[in-house]
Parts: C-alpha cells; sequence; structure tokens
C-alpha cells in the first residue's frame, strides 16, 4: 500500500498525519518525505540521518570548436535552458531539466553530459520505520529529480507514505504519482477549501483516488464538509483542533506518542484508508508513473 | 547602425515598454537610413520561465549594434552582452523621445543588470 498525504495550503497537518501514521502502522513502513525543500518528518524520528548518495542531473556542456552554430538544441529545448543566435549557445544550467534532448539532437556532436548537483538524500531507522528525505541543495530551485531519487528508493510492496510539499505543482504531482492514494489534508477554513479545491483538482488531472482528513476541526466552519459531500469525497479521518497536539509537536513529539487517546484515531485511519483502496482498480496510476 | 527599441506600439510614437523579456514587440531602428520594422515578441509574452533569455536570442538574431529598454534583468543581460549587443534603460516615454535621447549621446550604457530575476 503506496499512501501520499499532499495539501493544496501548506501548515495544514501533512506533516503531522504522516509521521503518525508512520508510528501506528504496526509494521515495517517506508516513509519517504518528498518535502525536499525543507523535509522535517526527521524531526519527529529518534535516530541519525546518514547521507545515502548525490542527486545530480546531466546538463550540456558545449565544445565550440565543433559547434556550428545550427541553433537545433535551442529549438528542440522545452524549457528554454539554451539560447542560440547563430554562434555556440549559451546554457543556463539553472532552467535545465536534464532532459538530454539537445544531446540528441546536436548534429555534430558537439554536446556533451556533465552532472549538475541538485540535492542529497539522507535516511534514519527508527525502529520499524524506514525515513528516506530528500534536500535540495541551497540555491536549488527544480525540486522533482530529488523527489524522484527519493522515490526511487520505494520497496516494492512495502507500505509506504509519500510525505509530498505544499501546493499542486511540479513537485507535488511527482510526489504523489504512482502511490495508490492521495490523502488531501486540510483545515476548515476558507484558506483551507480553496487549496483543497486546487488539490482535487490535480489529483482528477492525474485520475487517482482521493479522500480529506480535517484537521482542526472545531475552527473555521463548515464549508469544507460541505464541499467533500457535494464532490463525493470521502472524509477519511478528523483530527480535533487540541491545543495538546501543537504543545507536543513543539516539542518534536509525535501525537500517538505524548497523547495516546489519538493512537486509535490513526489505527482506524489505516483501516478506512485500506478499504477505500480495495474499492479502487490496482495499477490505476503505474503507467502514468512510468512515463515520468 | 542598428538599435532595438522595446515597445507596445507600431510606430515611434508608441510608447517605449519598460519591460525587455515580455516586452510585446521590438521596434529595429536604422539610423543609416532612418527606417525601421517593427518585429513581434509573440513566442515570450506568455512563457513561463525564460522570456528574458529567449527575447535576448530573438534580438541578438537581429544583430543590432544597442538595445534601449526600460529594464533588463541578469539573464537577458547575460545573452545581450555575449552576442555584442549594448544595452540602455531610459525612462523616455515613447520611442522617439528614447531615439532622441541615444542619438544624443545621453543615455548611459547599463554595465550589467538593473532589476534581479524573477526568481530571486
Amino acid at each position: 500500500m503506496i499512501v501520499a498525504v499532499a495539501s493544496g495550503k501548506g501548515g495544514t497537518g501533512k506533516t503531522t498525519i504522516a509521521v503518525n501514521l508512520a508510528r501506528t502502522a504496526g509494521a515495517p513502513v517506508q516513509l519517504l518525505d518528498c518535502d525536499v525543500e525543507e523535509p522535517n518528518d526527521h524531526l519527529f524520528l529518534s535516530g541519525n540521518l546518514e547521507q545515502t548518495e548525490i542527486v545530480n542531473i546531466p546538463i550540456p556542456e558545449v565544445d565550440e570548436d565543433l559547434c556550428n552554430g545550427c541553433g537545433e538544441c535551442g529549438r528542440v529545448c522545452e524549457f528554454h535552458a539554451i539560447v542560440t543566435f547563430g554562434s555556440a549557445p549559451l546554457v543556463f544550467a539553472e532552467l535545465c531539466h536534464g532532459c538530454g534532448g539537445c544531446t540528441k539532437v546536436c548534429p555534430t556532436g558537439a554536446i556533451r553530459e556533465v552532472d549538475k548537483r541538485m540535492g542529497v538524500i539522507q535516511t534514519l531507522q527508527d525502529g520499524d520505520i524506514t525515513l528516506v528525505q530528500g534536500l535540495l541543495d541551497i540555491g536549488v530551485a527544480m525540486a522533482p529529480p530529488v523527489i524522484r531519487a527519493v522515490k526511487a528508493h520505494m520497496e516494492p510492496g512495502a507500505t509506504t507514505i509519500v510525505d509530498a510539499s505544499p501546493g499542486t505543482s511540479c513537485p507535488v504531482v511527482t510526489a504523489v504519482r504512482g502511490t495508490d492514494y492521495v490523502l488531501l489534508v486540510t483545515e476548515p477554513t476558507p484558506f483551507g477549501l480553496h487549496d483543497l479545491i486546487l488539490a482535487v483538482g490535480m489529483v482528477r488531472e492525474l485520475s487517482m483516488p482521493c479522500g480529506v482528513v480535517v484537521n482542526r476541526v472545531g475552527v473555521g466552519d463548515d464549508r469544507v464538509h460541505d464541499y467533500c459531500r457535494a464532490e463525493g469525497i470521502p472524509i477519511l479521518a478528523e483530527i480535533p483542533d487540541d491545543r495538546r497536539i501543537a504543545e507536543a509537536y513543539s516539542r518534536g513529539q509525535l501525537a500517538v506518542d505524548a497523547l495516546p487517546e489519538y493512537r486509535s484515531l490513526f489505527e482506524g485511519l489505516w483501516q478506512t484508508l485500506a478499504e477505500e483502496i480495495g474499492k479502487t482498480s490496482p495499477n490505476h496510476s503505474k503507467d502514468e508513473d512510468a512515463k515520468l | 547602425m542598428r538599435v532595438v527599441f522595446t515597445t507596445s506600439g507600431d510606430s515611434l510614437d508608441s510608447p517605449l515598454d519598460t519591460r525587455f523579456g515580455r516586452a510585446p514587440k521590438y521596434l529595429v531602428y536604422d539610423l543609416d537610413t532612418e527606417t525601421f520594422e517593427v518585429v513581434g515578441n509573440d513566442d515570450q509574452i506568455a512563457m513561463a520561465h525564460g522570456a528574458g533569455i529567449q527575447a535576448a536570442g530573438l534580438v541578438a538574431r537581429l544583430a543590432p549594434d544597442a538595445v534601449v529598454t526600460g529594464h533588463c534583468g541578469p539573464k537577458a543581460f547575460h545573452v545581450l552582452s555575449s552576442a555584442g549587443v549594448k544595452v540602455f534603460t531610459s525612462n523616455a516615454a515613447t520611442v522617439a523621445e528614447a531615439l532622441e535621447l541615444y542619438r544624443s549621446g545621453s543615455l548611459q550604457e547599463a554595465s550589467g543588470s538593473d532589476v534581479r530575476g524573477h526568481w530571486s
């Protein structure tokens, strides 16, 4: 079972849900922190992070002696990372996605690929939980290559939680693709609802099943609940607006450890997830993932 | 001697556009023949990223001696200077006004970008 934890809005409780789910899995579980700009699942776990690999993408390097200035590389570049004006091209490495298209179309073989470092992969073992996290290098603006490197650690058949970054753009799409189910965490506020609608739109675009966890129930209003009912999106769990959860969080403690009464809520969420995933057809999004 | 002006119109009376990469049009003025042509920048206007770079590539391929615009970012400046195109910034209201300032030598050549990139 592979569950992605995502949200439109930031700060709704993705990390809270992801780490508490991991702790209550009751069996070995992989926790993949794909919020590579600021991975923080590790703050709630014990054990030391170890760096296991460096993530690179291949970027073009032009041999000006071989280049005939034809401009094919610039025309093929979907990301506008190469510009030509009758001479050897200029490469803007920070815009390059490492697709290799320029290298393939160059008729004179003037382009070779060199590694550009994007970030690192780190792992940590805490009891049954195997954490794998990506950490984007400072100054790097492109998260998906590091997210893909984190997801490459996914063990086939293992129970896996993928913690995505907030939003609905490329990093989130990269994180949730290929998972069995997307858990959208929101809060019952106008901002929570607005961004939940965006997140549902993204998930539907990917033809993936999703359900909602409403966090901090008690604040705000009923519009998130009304929206979910109207759209036929199941609410799989509701977490009350309990100050003690925030206090435990601020100390780096898991809610299910500091407040054992919440254990059953997360165990129940696992059960509901298994039922929801059982309703969906298998391998619905594996083809999508292969295309990535 | 050819000079490119960023603009939203088709004549010398048109406004000088303050943006380089996302300017709707480039007016290419030939100071020797005192004629001009207007080149559209349609491909770049709606581009999510890299408009400045590609616009600079477009302008560089026109092979002018200089560009007069409102502001120029770091990547566009890098492309233009690599292509040997001088960049002048001006807050003139119209292309004609900017052309006069250029002719009289009262525009200062930019030695680097005068605005930051859009993701820094």
